[in-house]
């Protein structure tokens, strides 16, 4: 029951393409369900509830951005602004009409989907660095439009405050309820993301990543699958920034600037391109470096730094950090995290009999 | 001359110094991506740090200016070799997505080694021109401005001859276009990649002076980054013709739209005219104006 195959000894392409390959991914996935749904929001307090509900809504963006950037192989520095249109169209959308939450939630990944898919339209022609710098492009202006056009942004400040989701006449309001509330997306991103890539549709995203033109020579409608591979990532951008809306309580361009796009990327990076598990870790490792800084540094910076200092160095250290991470991940482990943790199951796979 | 058209010939003006000055990051930009490959996300903080370190030179350590200037210099090519050795050799073969994140993981890096080491507020640079505009006609010409160009137009006209005819510029232009059949010929490819980040060092440090003097120099400066994409994709990415009519078209455009949109529409368009203007050139021309085209084959 919790053995681990010895060999690849699969006969049937079912059983290599299985969700669960072994009866031990079953247990794995069951015993994680307990842990997350059960063990973690009963013992967990308001804080690091709150942590987990940022992770939470990092884990569903950067699954989106491994789609396009990791199985499509196409780059995309706009994801913050896809997210800002989820937020802004179900922001919209729960003030003017008084949708309610499922039906905002929708709409924002649709018009997301749409507004995705209209930027990657140069994907067609230009790829590589033209097409980062495009979709770069297409961040700026979505950003300006939003904040310079009130009938989306709601006039001052670009902001717009967003009634709490309800279910029925339930309101989601505290930490916990959020936690699972987000969770089950969590759970619905991570089980979409997994088929699509075992689908059709994904070996043709990979088959695009790997040589587009041979992609195109076997039959691969290569417009169409790059644009779909910029909709799908998009749409999860766009619940991304809808769930954050309604975490958050308000939808404000600030939340989704260009450095939001960074983070993912580099979520994916860390975590592993082309990989749900590196997508998930990544998003784990970024959301909780920052706090994991603040705490090391208010435990020890005192040491070193006069206090003032210390508070100055935060945001900076922060950055560095942030970007020495990057560059040691791609020089040093190009997979990310999601080649570490396979490196250390193949360890403990034939321990400790090692040849 | 009407009033009208007096005001339409000092926004035209305005761009193109603005424009020649854009095109001296842009060159930095450029050389970079012909001889490398390599695409340089942390141009604008390039720039911020080689103003830090003059700004810094000149009013912390009370050097005279030209030592500044040589101190920013030498640091940026010191820089810029030890980034090539140190990140972007490793780099080499790895797919696009690899070398974009690590420059934009060294524009982070940069950004917070600014503030940490030089300090957070913004510094002056002080030049020894005047602030004096010259008038001519209904022109206002900031000396700056014309600095900047001139040390634009020198620099794209030497980096023209370097490539053009000088031995390292030939061996260069090899490198860029086929690096295997380079490396056969005798050339040592990564030393040439060493080099080429070395010359952008130098334009960067330029600019930083530059646009140092003109913004302050604080964290911020680095936004001139964001100015370079569209004028090297105007342009084409590995053309030196192209980063100065990309400038050129950057600067007047953004110009004359502030010049005339911005009161109707509560401003920002200066930053996201040319952006727009980029898209569609995109999609007309994938590889910009003097770009060179890129046959694959599978």
């Amino acid at each position: 029951m919790f053995h681990r195959e010895s060999g690849v000894l699969k006969t049937t392409y079912e059983a290599d393409m299985a969700l669960y390959p072994l009866p031990i991914a079953r247990w794995t996935v069951g015993a994680l369900a307990v842990v997350f749904f059960g063990v973690l929001p009963l013992t967990l307090d308001q804080y690091y509830l709150s942590l987990a509900n940022l992770v939470w809504i990092s884990v569903i963006g950067a699954l989106g951005l491994n789609i396009l950037v990791g199985y499509t192989g196409q780059v995309s520095i706009g994801h913050g602004a896809f997210m800002s249109v989820g937020a802004y169209t179900a922001a919209n959308l729960a003030i003017r009409l008084g949708s309610p939450w499922p039906v905002n939630l929708l709409a924002g990944g649709l018009m997301a989907a749409l507004v995705g898919a209209v930027v990657g339209i140069p994907s067609v022609r230009i790829k590589g660095l033209y097409l980062a710098i495009a979709t770069l492009a297409g961040q700026l202006i979505i950003e300006w439009t939003i904040n310079h056009v009130t009938f989306i942004s709601g006039g001052v400040q670009a902001s717009i405050d967003v009634p709490r989701p309800r279910l029925g006449s339930y309101v989601l309001s505290s930490q916990r309820q959020m936690y699972f509330f987000l969770l089950v997306f969590v759970v619905l991103a991570i089980v979409g993301t997994l088929n699509l890539i075992r689908s059709r549709v994904g070996r043709a995203f990979i088959a695009i990543r790997d040589q587009d033109i041979a992609a195109e020579i076997i039959g691969i409608d290569i417009f169409r699958y790059k644009l779909l591979a910029f909709a799908i990532s998009s749409f999860y951008a766009g619940v991304t920034g809808v769930l954050y809306t309604y975490y958050l309580g308000i939808a404000n361009y600030e939340q989704f600037q260009i450095g939001v796009s960074i983070d993912y990327l580099a979520m994916i990076i860390i975590g592993g391109l082309g990989s749900v598990l590196g997508s998930v870790l990544g998003a784990i490792f970024v959301t909780l470096l920052p706090i994991g800084i603040r705490y090391a540094m208010e435990a020890f910076g005192g040491l070193f730094f006069a206090p003032q200092t210390v508070l100055n160095l935060i945001p900076n250290l922060r950055l560095m950090m942030f970007g020495a991470l990057i560059i040691f991940f791609l020089i040093v482990e190009p997979e990310g995290l999601n080649r570490l943790w396979r490196n250390i199951r193949n360890y403990f796979r034939i321990w400790p009999f090692a040849y | 001359m009407s009033e009208e058209f007096g005001f339409f010939l000092l926004l035209l003006s305005n761009g193109v110094l603005i424009g020649l000055m854009y095109s001296l990051i842009a060159l930095g930009f450029v050389l970079v991506y012909k001889a490398t490959d390599a695409v340089n996300f942390a141009q604008g903080e390039f720039v911020m740090i080689a103003g830090l370190v003059v700004a810094l030179a000149i009013s912390a350590a009370g050097a005279p200016l030209w030592v500044a200037v040589m101190l920013g210099l030498a640091s940026m090519i010191v820089f810029g070799f030890a980034l090539e050795r140190v990140v972007l050799r490793k780099l080499i073969g790895r797919p696009i997505i690899a070398v974009v994140m690590a420059t934009i993981g060294l524009a982070s890096i940069l950004r917070g080694v600014g503030p940490t080491f030089f300090g957070a507020g913004t510094k002056p640079l002080p030049l020894p021109i005047s602030d004096e505009p010259f008038v001519i006609g209904p022109l206002f010409i900031p000396p700056i401005q014309l600095l900047g160009a001139s040390v634009s137009i020198f620099f794209i006209l030497a980096f023209g001859w370097f490539f053009l005819w000088s031995r390292k510029g030939i061996a260069m232009r090899a490198v860029a276009d086929n690096q295997q059949v380079a490396m056969a010929m005798g050339i040592n490819v990564e030393r040439y990649f060493g080099l080429a980040w070395a010359m952008t060092g130098v334009v960067s440090a330029l600019g930083g002076i530059i646009w140092g003097n003109l913004l302050g120099v604080d964290v911020n400066l680095s936004l001139v980054g964001f100015k370079v994409f569209p004028v090297v994709i105007l342009g084409g990415l590995d053309s030196i013709p192209g980063a100065v009519v990309g400038g050129l078209i950057v600067g007047v455009v953004e110009n004359i739209v502030a010049g005339y949109v911005d009161p109707y529409v509560g401003g920002g368009t200066k930053d996201f005219a040319p952006y727009v203007l980029m898209i569609l050139a995109l999609m007309v021309r994938p590889y910009g104006i003097f770009g060179k085209r890129i046959i694959e084959r599978v």
